[in-house]
């Protein structure tokens, strides 16, 4: 098993958790590929994204439109702002060849916000591409396992 | 001489739908809701289902009218059947899971079994019977069902008028809705399922409300681009609402979007200037492409029918009711069946823009609703007021209209709904 490998992403990917938990929300659109999307799809088993509705699937575009509407006070779902804490763990490697590493995690996330605390739990899919002595983010599933269920509204970035 | 409150009164539920106002009871009323399960969604046309849902023989999706469980399943022969999902020995549910495709239904409890029609077919060990089970009698209950324009409804109550004219009026909305197949027959593809704590009518409500768009999707206008926020600037536009009767109304939002197939040859919008040469590029003539495009873009009108599904713009949206204060909502997506991988891609982005739980519009809805429920338990005396355009409301050839952001169409529902409830 190599260790080494599964440090930096864990590295890479707690850096990124932290980041949204906090807001630093500029700075989580610079760590993905120009062409990087972010879905999270409703049914768990699917892997055509493109073909079938999910709950979100972010170009750069849709990142930074979404990134705009959290922080614009426009929206009064997102106002007062969700305060969320995740714990990310459970990696594993799935594919590496040197340039691409896909890894597996699970992320457990609490929220908060007015006076209702939530709880997510998902499996979450990342495709990194090594950049400098880091990754960029190329893909990020997020598979909640309650996504075919009824959700209410999910103000921030899971 | 005292001066007492309507509460103190003991309004009817007659007195509490006024043609300007309703009562707050009939938000925060466990006994009302009680009522509504069986005067309203028992005694009406409720819709169950898009015919594309269950495409093929044994196809079959779970639902709800009211809070009652039910199967619709296409059988066989093709011929559509709604079943309440209940044994009819010891009531356990002979169906699970939101969609499917089976040969029949098997009660997990005894196993008993059921053919699609409903029919009971078998039970195990039928000996200690002695003959006296009387199977013609036993199958799972089934519903009336009629379908118009491939929306399926049912009802419980047998001797209601014909689907076609319980909707009247609306029918015509319902063709012109379909148009956004753009020659291909419509398709549910998805839906996102979100509730809310607060009452079916606030949601019923929100569909026919152009007043609140400007306010609570601010941050959805400023996510798309100057001529589409243009194009949504419709309040103080010459958009209408128009009551239908029966309950159902339309609100035209953006007037040139009415019809489908119309207007051909305006510019393509900027915002489908890439999907538009995609198509080209696929080779589809001109006057096709505009055609697609502009369906891709949905209808300019949301219409309301009474009392739990609406054609708004681009998608179905169904509401369920659970409690007084909670409801499901469903955005179920429209694509077309066959259509272009481009245009259907573009469709489900639009949906996602908007709609669902990460959606830029609906978690502000809801957060509305929330809020309406939540005031709601304030002032147990108080009205909602729906008297907004009722000065401007002139009779039309199929009800009355008033302005696009008039609360016509909320009237019309509480009329049906006095109507229902005080039958």
């Amino acid at each position: 098993m190599n260790t080494e490998l599964i440090t930096q992403v864990a590295a890479f990917i707690w850096q990124e958790a932290d980041m949204l938990d906090h807001g630093e929300y500029a700075q989580w659109l610079e760590s993905w590929t120009p062409d990087g999307l972010y879905i999270v799809p409703i049914d768990p088993a699917q892997t055509d994204f493109a073909n079938t509705l999910n709950y979100a699937y972010d170009n750069a575009e849709m990142r930074e439109k979404r990134v705009a509407r959290l922080g614009s006070g426009e929206s009064i779902s997102t106002s007062p702002v969700p305060r969320t804490v995740r714990d990310v763990s459970r990696f594993r490697v799935l594919s590496n060849d040197g340039t691409h590493v896909t890894v597996r995690c699970a992320q457990n996330l609490r929220e908060f916000r007015k006076d209702v605390l939530k709880h997510y739990t998902a499996d979450v899919s990342f495709e990194l591409v090594r950049s400098g002595g880091s990754f960029l983010i190329r893909r990020k599933v997020v598979r909640l396992i309650n996504s075919t269920d009824t959700l209410q509204g999910i103000g921030y970035i899971l | 001489m005292t001066n007492k409150t309507d509460a103190q009164q003991a309004l009817t539920l007659g007195d509490r739908v006024q043609a300007d106002r309703v009562h707050t009871s009939l938000y925060t009323d466990p006994a009302i809701f009680e009522q509504e399960m069986d005067k309203v969604f028992s005694s009406t046309w409720v819709w169950v289902a898009h015919a594309s849902e269950i495409p093929e023989a044994g196809s079959y999706k779970n639902t709800y009218i009211g809070v009652q469980p039910v199967i619709v399943v296409r059988d066989r022969k093709q011929k559509v059947h709604v079943l309440l999902n209940r044994c009819r020995h010891r009531a356990a549910t002979v169906c699970e899971g939101k969609k499917g495709k089976t040969n029949s239904f098997v009660c997990p409890y005894h196993g008993w079994s059921y053919s699609l029609d409903g029919a009971l077919r078998g039970v195990p060990h039928p000996e200690s019977y002695a003959d006296q089970l009387e199977k013609g009698e036993l199958g799972l209950v089934s519903l009336r069902v009629e379908e118009y324009a491939g929306m399926i409804f049912a009802t419980m109550k047998n001797d209601i008028e014909p689907l076609v004219d319980y909707l009247g009026p609306a029918k015509k909305w319902m063709d012109l809705f379909m148009k956004q197949g753009a020659g291909y027959p419509i398709k549910v593809a998805g839906e996102h399922r979100f509730r809310f704590p607060g009452n079916w009518k606030i949601q019923l409500e929100n569909t026919t409300d152009a007043y609140h768009f400007p306010l609570v999707h601010k941050s959805f206008l400023s996510s798309v681009d100057k001529q589409t926020e243009e194009m949504l600037d419709f309040v103080g536009g010459s958009g209408y609402v128009e009551d239908l009767g029966n309950g159902h109304s339309v609100m035209v939002m953006i007037p040139q979007l009415i019809d489908l197939e119309e207007n051909l040859d305006a510019p393509i919008p900027a915002r489908f200037a890439e999907l538009a040469e995609q198509l080209r590029a696929e080779g589809h003539a001109d006057q096709e492409v505009r055609r697609i495009v502009r369906a891709v873009g949905g209808s300019g009108f949301n219409l309301n029918i009474f009392p739990n599904v609406a054609c708004s713009m681009a998608f179905f949206r169904v509401l369920q009711p659970i409690s007084v204060n909670e409801t499901e909502i469903h955005h179920a997506v429209i694509t077309m069946d066959g259509g272009p991988q481009v245009a259907n891609q573009a469709r489900l982005r639009l949906h996602e823009h908007f709609q669902g739980p990460m959606g830029f519009g609906t978690p502000d809805d809801s957060e509305a609703w929330e809020r309406v429920q939540k005031g709601a338990s304030a002032g147990k005396d108080l009205w909602i007021m729906l008297n907004r355009g009722l000065a401007g409301e002139k009779p039309t050839p199929d009800g009355r209209a008033s302005d696009v952001s008039a609360e016509t169409g909320m009237r019309a529902a509480y009329q049906q709904w006095k109507k229902l409830m005080t039958a």
